[in-house]
C-alpha cells in the first residue's frame, strides 16, 4: 500500500517546500548554504589578509583595507535591510532564506571588519562604530542562540495549552477556593483570599526576563496554611485548599515560564535595532572622516 | 353561481401555487374557484413561526405571476398574496376542505366536506405537503398541550416544554422557546441526520451551555397533563411536560391523492405523483403542482401555478426557465433549441434518462453547456475542479497516455466523465480533450450530489459505470470488458461513517478496497498498543495482500472521515487472475513496487500518535494544511501579519489558537476539505474550489455566517472591511497609522454598508505569486503549508522532529 503519485499542479510547482526542507530550521537552511558562504567570505579575508603586505602596517588605507571596509559598509546596509525585508509582504522567497544569510553573513562580518582595521584602536569614532558594530553582532548572536534554543523549551513548558487556557484554568480553581475557603477560619480565608486576587505575572522586564514572581499571594497562603493548624474539623477542608493553591502555583509557573521565553525572545531586538542605527550613524561620520582626512 | 354551474378551472389549495393559479384565471376571465381548507389564504406559510424570513431561492429564477413574491417576513408575503388575490377578483371558497375527486377532463365533481358538490372541467391540484404533518400516536397525543407548529414563541414562558422532532423545525422550535422556557429535545437516535449542520451545532452549543437538554435514543410513550413517559435506552422514565410541539415532518396524503385516481411514482411513503411537461397527472385534465408534485420551493410552486393555467386553456406558454436555459444554449451552439436538447438528453444520456423534463430544466438552470473544438482541454489532470461532465454529442479522449495513444479510453456521446472527482473531491486523475466538435453538459458539483441524492436512477448509473472504470484503472484499461464481467458483477460500494473499521487486523477475509471518497487510517497493533502506520487518501487500495498472499489481514483499516470504498470480491478477482497470466504478472509487479516503496516506513508509536493526532485535526479531509514547528516558532506573529497584509488588512489565520501534539502545532486555518463544510449551505453559492485546490469565498458573499457555522474547524470569521494603511516608510519614520498587521482602524469603524461583515478565510494566497505568504513570511521555517499525505509520508519516514 503506498499513497497515489499526486504530483503537484502545474500551478503550484515552485511555490510549494520541497519535502525535505520541511520544518528546517533557519540555520540548517538548504543545507547551511550561507553559513558555508559565510566561512568562504571568512576564508578569503583571511588568506587576503595573510598573504597583503603593505608598505606600512596594516590598516583602513590599503587596497586591503579599502575592498575590506566597503565589503563591511555594503554587508552593514544589507544586513540592515532586513527590517524592511521582513516587513515587504508581498515580495517573492522566503524571508527564512534571507534570516539564514543575514545570521551567517553577519557573523562573518566579525572577520571582515576586524581585519578591515588591521587591529588598530584608538579613542576615536574610528573605533566606535567598531565597538557599535560588535554589539550589534553580540546582542544578534544572542538572538540567534534564543531563537534555536527558546522555542522548544517554551513549547515543552505549556504542553499544548495557551496562555488563555491556563487563565482559564485558573479562573475555574478560584471559584472551587471560593466555595473550599468558606470552610477555613477567618487567618487562612484572608490568605486564599489575597491569593485569588492576585494573578501577578509579568510586570517590568526585568521581572519578565527573571521569570521570579516576589510577594506571590499563592505562594505565601501555601507556605502560611497548614491541615495541622486548623481545627480538626476543617482540616479536609484545609487539604483541599492546600491542594488548589498547590495547582495554582504551578499554573503561575507555567505562565511566568512562559512570559520569561517570551520575554528573551523580544529583548534582544530593544538592543539590536538601536545599536544598529547608531552603527549606521558611527559608520557614516567613520567614512565621512576618512574622505575627509584623505 | 349556483352548484349546478361547471367552472373551468377548480383550483384546490391556496398556497403560492394555487394563488399564482387563481390570479391567472382571474387575469385571463375564465371562469373559476379556490377551494381552500381553512379559515385563511396559504396556511403553511400562514403557521410559519411569526417574523420568520421567507427566502425567495433560486434567485437565478425569474417569478411569473400576477401577485407579487420576494424576500421578505411573513407578514409581508401573506399581506402581498391577500391583497393581489382580492384585486384581482378571485373567487375563493374558505373553509372548503375537498375529500373526493371523481370525474375526467370535462366533468370532474370535488366533494366537499359538507358533503356539496363543485363542478369543475379541470382540476389543479396544489395541496402541498404540510396538510398531512405527522401526528404523534402515544396515548395522550390528543390533549391540548400537543400541538404541531409553533407560531408565536413568545406567547410560553417558564413552562416545561418538550420537543418531538430532531429535524430543522424541531430545533429551530426548540431553540427559540430555551430562552424563557424549560426546554427538552427528544432524539430517537444519537444524531441529527435530518438538520441541517448550522443547527445541530447551534443545538450543541445549547445544549452545552445548559440552556436545554437533549435526551438521545428516546421516544414518547405517554402523556398525561404535566408529565411525560417516554423510553429510554436505559427504560422508562417520567418528564416534567406542559407542552408538547411535535415536528415530525410531513408526508404527501397519499390516502387522498390516490383516491382521485392517481398514480405514484414508487411505493416509497416519500414518492411523488406522476405528472408530464405540463403537469397534468395520469388521469386527464387533473393537475398537480407545487410541493405535492415534488417542487418545493415558493417561486416554483408559483410559476407553475401560472403555467398551469395557461396549459389549461390550451395556450403551450415557455417555463419561465426558458430564456435562460436558450441564452445557455446560444452560447455554446447557436440553432440549439431547449426542448429538443431536453429530449436529446433524455434520449441520449442514460444517466439522465429518468430525469423529467422539468427536472432536466431545473439542472440546466445552474448547468453549462459547451461545444468544445477538437483537440481542447476539458480539464487538466491534478486540477481541482469537481463538475461533472455529459456527453451530448461527440466524443472525448481521456489521457492516461500521450494524446492518441492506443490506450487511451475514448468516451462518446452518452457516456459522462468526471465523476471521480465529483464524489472524492480530490484532483483530477487524468487530462481530458475533445476529438472532435463536442458537446458537453457540464453540472456543477452542488447541482449534481443534489441530483444523486434524490434521484435513485442518477446514482445508480454513475456507480455502475465508476466500478467498471476502478476496476480497469487497477487492472488494465486495455482489458475487454467481457473478460471483467464477474468482477465488476459482484463488485459493490460500501460506506463507512468516521471511525467505522473496514478491515481487521487478523481477519481471514480477502476482499480488496478502492476507497472512493473519504480517507482511511492503517493500524497494526504492536506490543498491545494501537499503532497509526500511514492514511490513505481517496484513489489509493487497500486489502490487495490477502487477496494476492491468502494471508490473514495484516493491519486494520478504518475510515478517518465518512468515506465510500469499492469492494471487490477476491474470488472473482483470483479466477480473473488464474485465466490470465499476463494479467497476473503484472498485478504481481505492480504489488512487489507497492511492498518496495513502504518497507522503509517506520512502525514506531510515537510518529503513529502524531498521525492520529493529525487525523483528528482534520487532515484526514485536508487537501492542503498549515503546520508550525513549535521548537522552530519564534512566536513573532509574522506569518498572521503577512496574511493581514496581503489580505485586506485581515488576517484568516490565528497562530496561537489550535491544537498542539509533540511540536506541531495546527493553527487555526483553513484546511481546504475535499469536501468543504462551508460550501454546503451558502445562499448566494460564493464559496468556490479553484482548480488548483483552494477553497475561496467570493464578493458575492451576504454575509449570512453560515459557512462560519458550518465549518468544523472555525477557520472562517466574519469581518468588516479595515481602512487603508499608510506606507510602510511612513509608519516607520513617523509612526502614521496602523503598522504591518496591526488593524486598529477597523474596530473603530461601526455601521453603514461598507461596514458590512463578510466571511473570510484562507485563500491559499490564491492570486498571489509566490504562493501562501504565512509560509514566505515566516523567518525561522517554522510555518509549512503542505499537502496530508506528503507530511504522513514524511513522518513515517522517520523524517519528523
Amino acid at each position: 500500500m503506498s499513497a497515489a503519485t499526486a504530483k503537484p499542479g502545474a500551478a503550484a510547482a515552485g511555490k510549494r517546500i520541497p519535502p525535505g526542507e520541511i520544518h528546517q530550521s533557519f540555520l540548517a537552511y538548504r543545507g547551511f548554504r550561507f553559513l558555508k558562504w559565510g566561512i568562504w567570505l571568512c576564508l578569503a579575508t583571511i588568506l587576503a589578509y595573510a598573504l597583503h603586505r603593505p608598505l606600512t602596517a596594516p590598516n583602513g588605507g590599503t587596497w586591503l583595507g579599502y575592498t575590506l571596509g566597503t565589503i563591511g559598509a555594503a554587508l552593514i546596509l544589507w544586513l540592515m535591510w532586513f527590517g524592511m525585508r521582513k516587513r515587504s509582504y508581498g515580495r517573492i522567497g522566503r524571508l527564512q532564506g534571507w534570516l539564514s544569510a543575514h545570521v551567517y553573513l553577519g557573523l562573518a562580518l566579525i572577520v571582515v571588519a576586524t581585519l578591515h582595521t588591521g587591529f588598530e584602536f584608538g579613542l576615536n569614532i574610528h573605533t566606535l562604530a567598531y565597538a557599535l558594530m560588535m554589539a550589534v553582532i553580540a546582542s544578534g548572536a544572542f538572538g540567534m542562540i534564543v531563537y534555536a534554543a527558546v522555542p522548544e523549551q517554551m513549547t515543552r513548558n505549556r504542553h499544548g495549552a495557551t496562555v488563555s487556557d491556563l487563565m482559564a484554568k485558573i479562573a475555574a480553581l478560584d471559584g472551587d477556593m471560593r466555595q473550599a475557603a468558606l470552610g477555613l477560619d477567618d487567618r487562612q480565608a484572608g490568605l486564599v483570599l489575597a491569593a485569588m486576587n492576585q494573578v501577578a505575572i509579568g510586570g517590568s522586564a526585568w521581572r519578565q526576563l527573571s521569570g521570579t514572581r516576589p510577594n506571590c499571594a499563592t505562594r505565601l497562603a501555601l507556605r502560611r496554611i497548614t491541615a495541622a493548624d486548623a481545627v480538626p474539623e476543617q482540616r479536609a477542608q484545609a487539604q483541599r485548599v492546600l491542594g488548589l493553591l498547590g495547582e495554582r502555583l504551578e499554573y503561575l509557573d507555567v505562565i511566568s515560564r512562559d512570559l520569561r521565553y517570551k520575554a528573551l525572545m523580544d529583548i534582544w531586538l530593544y538592543l539590536h535595532v538601536p545599536l544598529s542605527f547608531a552603527l549606521l550613524a558611527a559608520l557614516t561620520a567613520h567614512v565621512v572622516a576618512v574622505f575627509f582626512y584623505f | 353561481m349556483s352548484g349546478d354551474d361547471i367552472f373551468e378551472i377548480a383550483i384546490v389549495g391556496s398556497g403560492p401555487g394555487g394563488i399564482a393559479a387563481v390570479t391567472r384565471a382571474a387575469a385571463r376571465g375564465v371562469s373559476h374557484v379556490l377551494l381552500e381548507r381553512t379559515g385563511h389564504l396559504s396556511d403553511t406559510i400562514y403557521k410559519y413561526q411569526r417574523r420568520k424570513h421567507v427566502m425567495a431561492t433560486p434567485d437565478i429564477l425569474p417569478l411569473r405571476a400576477d401577485v407579487g413574491f420576494a424576500e421578505g417576513s411573513r407578514e409581508t408575503v401573506l399581506e402581498t398574496w391577500d391583497r393581489g388575490v382580492e384585486a384581482a377578483g378571485c373567487n375563493v371558497r374558505l373553509n372548503a376542505e375537498v375529500v373526493g375527486i371523481k370525474g375526467e377532463r370535462g366533468d370532474f365533481r370535488l366533494t366537499l366536506a359538507d358533503r356539496s358538490v363543485v363542478r369543475a372541467r379541470a382540476v389543479v391540484l396544489a395541496i402541498g405537503l404540510q396538510g398531512n404533518l405527522r401526528k404523534l400516536t402515544v396515548p395522550g397525543a390528543e390533549l391540548p398541550s400537543v400541538q404541531y407548529q409553533l407560531d408565536d414563541p413568545d406567547e410560553f414562558q417558564d413552562e416545561h416544554i418538550v420537543v418531538v422532532g430532531t429535524g430543522d423545525a424541531g430545533i429551530e422550535n426548540a431553540l427559540v422557546l430555551s430562552n424563557a422556557n424549560t426546554v427538552t429535545i427528544l432524539n430517537r437516535g444519537a444524531e441529527y441526520p435530518n438538520a441541517k449542520p448550522a443547527n445541530v451545532q447551534l443545538l450543541q452549543t445549547a445544549i452545552a451551555d445548559g440552556r436545554m437538554q437533549a435526551m438521545v435514543r428516546t421516544a414518547p410513550k405517554r402523556l398525561e397533563p404535566g408529565w411525560m413517559t417516554v423510553d429510554t435506552a436505559d427504560g422508562e422514565t417520567r418528564i416534567r411536560c406542559d407542552r408538547v410541539i411535535a415536528r415530525l415532518g410531513a408526508l404527501p396524503p397519499r390516502k387522498f391523492v390516490e383516491s382521485c385516481g392517481i398514480v405514484f411514482g414508487s411505493d416509497s411513503p416519500s414518492a411523488f405523483p406522476v405528472v408530464s411537461d405540463h403537469y397534468e397527472s395520469n388521469v386527464p385534465g387533473l393537475y398537480i403542482i407545487g410541493a405535492l408534485a415534488g417542487y418545493p420551493l415558493i417561486k416554483q410552486c408559483m410559476n407553475q401555478g401560472y403555467e398551469v393555467v395557461e396549459y389549461i386553456l390550451g395556450n403551450p406558454v415557455a417555463p419561465a426557465d426558458e430564456p435562460l436555459i436558450q441564452a445557455k444554449l446560444d452560447a455554446a451552439q447557436p440553432g440549439l433549441a431547449v426542448s429538443p436538447f431536453i429530449a436529446t438528453i433524455r434520449e441520449q444520456v442514460p444517466v439522465f434518462a429518468e430525469l423529467s423534463p422539468l427536472q432536466i430544466r431545473e439542472f440546466l438552470l445552474t448547468s453549462e453547456v459547451h461545444l468544445a473544438a477538437p483537440g481542447q482541454k476539458i480539464f487538466e489532470r491534478n486540477d481541482y475542479t469537481n463538475s461533472f461532465y455529459a456527453i451530448v454529442d461527440g466524443s472525448v479522449e481521456v489521457l492516461i497516455g500521450e494524446a492518441g495513444a492506443p490506450a487511451n479510453p475514448v468516451l462518446r456521446g452518452g457516456e459522462f466523465f468526471g465523476e471521480i472527482g465529483l464524489l472524492s473531491g480530490r484532483r483530477r486523475g487524468a487530462t481530458v480533450i475533445a476529438r472532435d466538435g463536442a458537446l458537453l453538459l457540464e453540472v456543477p458539483r452542488n447541482t449534481m450530489l443534489r441530483l444523486q441524492r434524490s434521484v435513485p436512477s442518477v446514482a445508480r448509473a454513475i456507480d455502475e459505470v465508476a466500478i467498471v472504470r476502478v476496476v480497469k484503472s487497477y487492472l488494465g484499461q486495455d482489458l475487454d470488458s467481457a473478460i471483467l464481467a464477474p468482477v465488476i458483477r459482484e463488485a459493490e460500494i460500501v460506506s463507512l461513517k468516521a471511525g467505522e473499521i473496514l478491515i481487521q487486523e487478523g481477519a481471514t477475509d480477502d476482499a480488496m478496497y478502492l476507497i472512493r471518497s473519504g480517507s482511511v487510517l492503517v493500524s497494526r497493533m504492536v506490543g498491545g498498543q494501537e499503532v497509526v502506520l500511514t492514511y490513505l487518501a481517496a484513489g489509493n487500495y487497500v486489502g490487495e495482500m490477502a487477496l494476492l498472499r491468502n494471508a490473514p489481514r495484516t493491519a486494520s483499516v478504518k475510515a478517518a472521515v465518512a468515506t465510500q470504498v469499492i469492494k471487490l470480491p477476491a474470488a472473482a478477482v483470483r479466477d480473473l487472475l488464474d485465466a490470465a497470466p499476463e494479467l497476473r504478472r503484472r498485478v504481481e509487479e505492480k504489488f512487489s513496487e507497492r511492498v518496495r516503496s513502504s518497507a522503509h516506513q517506520t512502525a514506531d508509536s510515537e510518529s503513529g500518535a502524531l498521525v492520529n493526532f493529525l487525523m483528528r485535526e482534520g487532515l484526514g479531509e485536508a487537501t492542503d494544511v498549515l503546520l508550525i514547528d513549535e521548537t522552530l516558532c519564534i512566536r513573532c506573529d509574522n506569518c498572521e501579519k503577512a496574511c493581514a497584509e496581503t489580505h485586506d488588512r485581515i488576517s484568516r489565520l490565528d497562530r496561537e489558537a489550535g491544537a498542539t501534539f509533540a511540536s506541531i502545532h495546527v493553527p487555526t486555518s483553513c484546511r481546504h476539505c475535499e469536501h468543504p463544510s462551508c460550501m454546503k449551505e451558502c445562499p448566494p453559492d460564493a464559496i468556490k474550489r479553484a482548480p488548483s485546490g483552494e477553497v475561496t469565498i467570493a464578493d458575492t458573499c451576504i454575509g449570512c455566517g453560515n459557512c462560519e457555522r458550518n465549518c468544523p474547524y472555525g477557520v472562517i470569521k466574519m469581518a468588516a472591511p479595515a481602512e487603508e494603511k499608510p506606507g510602510l516608510l511612513s509608519w516607520l519614520f513617523f509612526g502614521r497609522g496602523p503598522g504591518p498587521g496591526e488593524n486598529k482602524a477597523a474596530k473603530k469603524h461601526h455601521g453603514g454598508e461598507s461596514s458590512r461583515k463578510k466571511a473570510v478565510k484562507c485563500d491559499m494566497c490564491h492570486g498571489i505569486e509566490g504562493g501562501a505568504a504565512c509560509v514566505r513570511a515566516c523567518p525561522t521555517g517554522a510555518a509549512i503549508r503542505v499537502r496530508p499525505e506528503e507530511y504522513v509520508a514524511m513522518i513515517r519516514r522517520g523524517g519528523a522532529s
